[in-house]
């Protein structure tokens, strides 16, 4: 059985502002990380790989320095990997992003089962899945909560809705979004880092692609535009109370009286 | 071809130009500046970097023929004909943004035994509601509720889909946009039309704290994903004027490669949603037995608890107490937030709730902004003294 799962590299504690003054875009830290949701799916595949025998693969679009999380990847036990990467792919949205895995996916041959986290901590739209689904034409099954039973040509899995659970069955091949706390990600171990310290990471770039329509990727591929970006705005009647601890607390007593609390 | 395009002649200090980018996806090496694959096409090198260094280059793209779209979809998200209420609110939206450019609004609602249902959502001045009801469409499987909404799209041509952020909601909408190509916005906290028919969507965006504006300005339909409790539902009308018309597809078109196997209910469990009063703990929260404090507070005023996402990740409380982008959307008549900054992210699952209490002790926080009632002082000295008061008050 093969298996891919698809990571992301994502910014670490970092967060992006807007400097109120110049208008520009403010990294504060640049450190990145694997995104934490990913690290569910790599961890339900090495499972499924240590019950029944699969070849777990890992698949990443990002800059080269995403590498990283594939070695990582490599840490935890996973099989091979490979990086999307050239500056064809960049500015893409969803409907790029996706698309262009979708390309790169096709390069590992045949595959039963594809995972994805439920969504990624920068992006956070929980699209990338269901969109990479359509572009290979295969079923998928979002927020999956637990493996229940993989068999030689389908797999059962329970699927979280918000006032039931749906247990489905569904041949391969196909995709499934994992929820966090399907598991508990296994942390890299020591041993897997030195046996697979010279281990490749190939790198797929637009001409090792069978789509060479470049207006099918990045910027270019991407239907959707941002055309502003701003600072929330402030609230103009609001009230600032500043005081010592017991006038604050008194004037909280009488606005909770006032709005009917009290 | 869109692409942002640098003249290496102009470089005079490549590091401070390094500087620029918010997501690293500058490089320099052997005397070259690059962007890569990290750029996110957010223009800032354009905007702020010295002149004629970068320069953003959209050639013309084929302009489609807009007018051959029209009309506002809703997709109506139910369980064995229990409509979601979140189905109400995009009608709601729908109907306000339809009147600005003279759309119809249209319900797209699939499934098994729902017909008599239809006649219900006409009530809230839908103009036409176009139903479904097949044995395959019983439960949801991707590929059969997928080829109906194609088959939909295809038939109707709306310009602008509806789609709510639930379960189905966030599956459906991706497959949609991917077959017919087409931009999707997840999670919109803010919706508006253009009078060329374009959607102005709003939400945070980039993972920082910004607000985005995006459009689909050249594919349709236009697709977006409202959570529930973003915007009002819509208000009954007195006297319905639409229609129910019954569509049927193919059975070859309703094949699935899935077999549902059970349904088992959830125990109902209360939401923060449902909740009219909500004391939120965030960072300034040390401990998880401090916890206790605030669901005192709360019990107090007949409210729930919910938190900040740092909360969650420490184990302090149950996920699906979590307010904001990646957690739930609240709209209740009193919040009062303890110890939260107020990031965007929170900020988007809250900020239409009536009444806004802040207690923070940086007077900077941003969550100051969307308070109505800004308290400066330290939340270990207010709530304990807050509580012994409302405690004396009721004897
Ligand atoms: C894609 C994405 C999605 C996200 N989704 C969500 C989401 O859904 N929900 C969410 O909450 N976050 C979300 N976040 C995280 C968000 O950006 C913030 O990191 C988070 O909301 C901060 O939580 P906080 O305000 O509780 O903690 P902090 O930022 O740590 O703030 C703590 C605050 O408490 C104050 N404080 C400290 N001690 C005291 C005291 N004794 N008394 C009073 N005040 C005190 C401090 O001044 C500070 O302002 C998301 C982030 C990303 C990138
Ligand atoms: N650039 C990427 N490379 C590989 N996988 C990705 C990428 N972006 C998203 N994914 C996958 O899609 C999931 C959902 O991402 P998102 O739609 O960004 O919330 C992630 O958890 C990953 O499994």
């Amino acid at each position: 059985m093969n298996i891919i799962v698809c990571i992301k590299q994502v910014p670490g504690t970092s967060e992006v502002e807007v400097d109120q003054e110049t208008g520009v875009l403010k990294r504060e830290g640049i450190d990145s990380k694997m995104n934490p949701y990913d690290l569910f799916a790599i961890e339900t595949a090495i499972k499924i790989k240590e019950e029944n025998s699969a070849k777990v693969s890992v698949i990443s679009m990002g800059p080269p320095q995403a590498a990283e999380i594939i070695r990582e990847a490599y840490m935890m036990g996973v099989d091979e990997g490979a990086l999307i990467s050239d500056r064809v792919f960049g500015g893409a949205d969803v409907l790029a992003t996706s698309y262009t895995i979708s390309q790169g996916v096709q390069k590992f041959g045949q595959y039963d089962l594809i995972i994805c986290g439920k969504q990624t901590t920068d992006g956070d739209t929980a699209q990338v899945g269901p969109e990479l689904a359509e572009f290979l034409k295969i079923p998928h099954i979002a927020n999956v909560k637990k493996i229940v039973e993989v068999k030689e040509h389908s797999i059962i899995v329970d699927m979280d809705m918000p006032h039931a659970v749906q247990t489905v069955e569904v041949n391969y091949p196909c995709l499934i979004t994992v929820e966090k706390d399907i598991n508990q990600p296994r942390l890299p171990s020591f041993k897997r880092k030195m046996a697979t310290k010279n281990q490749a990471i190939p790198i797929y770039s637009f001409n090792d692609f069978i789509d060479q329509n470049e207006n099918n990727y990045g910027i270019n591929g991407s239907p959707t535009r941002v055309i502003r970006i701003f600072s929330p705005e402030a609230n103009n009647d609001r009230e600032m109370w500043k005081d010592t601890p017991g006038v604050l607390v008194d004037r909280l007593v009488n606005k909770l009286k006032e709005l009917k609390y009290v | 071809m869109a692409k942002i395009v640098i003249d290496q002649e102009k470089i005079t200090d490549p590091q401070a130009l390094l500087e620029l980018c918010p997501f690293d996806a500058l490089e320099w090496d052997n005397d070259y500046l690059s962007i890569n694959a990290a750029c996110k096409m957010c223009k800032m090198c354009v905007k702020k970097g010295p002149a004629g260094v970068f320069t953003f280059i959209e050639d013309e793209v084929v302009i489609i023929d807009k007018s051959q779209w029209q009309g506002i979809v809703v997709y109506v998200d139910h369980m064995d004909g229990n409509i979601h209420p979140v189905t109400l609110e995009l009608i709601g939206k729908a109907k306000e943004l339809a009147a600005k450019v003279n759309y119809p609004v249209y319900c797209l609602f699939m499934g098994y035994n729902i017909a008599d249902k239809a006649q219900e959502l006409l009530q809230y001045g839908v103009d036409e509601v176009f139903v479904y009801d097949d044995e395959e469409l019983k439960h949801f499987r991707i590929e059969p509720y997928a080829a109906v909404f194609e088959e939909f799209i295809s038939k109707v041509k709306p310009s602008i889909a509806l789609v709510g952020g639930t379960t189905v909601g966030r599956s459906l909408a991706p497959r949609m946009a991917a077959r017919f190509r087409t931009g999707l916005t997840a999670d919109c906290t803010v919706l508006d039309v253009a009078e060329n028919t374009d959607l102005a969507q709003i939400r945070p965006a980039f993972g920082g704290n910004i607000m985005a504006h995006i459009v689909t300005p050249n594919t349709r339909p236009q697709f977006a994903t409202v959570r529930y409790k973003v915007f009002s539902p819509a208000e009954k009308t007195s006297s319905p004027t639409g229609k129910v018309t019954v569509c049927t597809i193919p059975k070859a078109s309703l094949v699935s490669q899935i077999r549902v196997l059970q349904v088992k209910p959830k125990e109902k469990v209360k939401s923060i949603e449902d909740a009219e009063v909500i004391v939120v703990a965030g960072g300034g929260i040390k401990s998880s037995k401090d916890m206790e404090m605030l669901q005192v507070l709360a019990d107090k005023l007949g409210g729930m608890v919910a938190t900040t996402r740092p909360l969650i990740e420490a184990g302090f409380a149950d996920p699906r107490l979590q307010i904001g982008l990646s957690g739930r959307t609240v709209k209740p008549k009193l919040i009062i937030t303890c110890g939260v900054s107020g990031a965007v992210q929170f900020v988007a699952g809250m900020d239409s709730s009536e009444n806004i209490i802040a207690i923070n002790t940086d007077e900077n926080a941003p969550i100051f902004n969307v308070a109505h009632y800004g308290i400066i002082g330290d939340l270990y000295k207010i709530v304990p003294d807050l509580i012994e008061r409302l405690s004396s008050n009721h004897e």
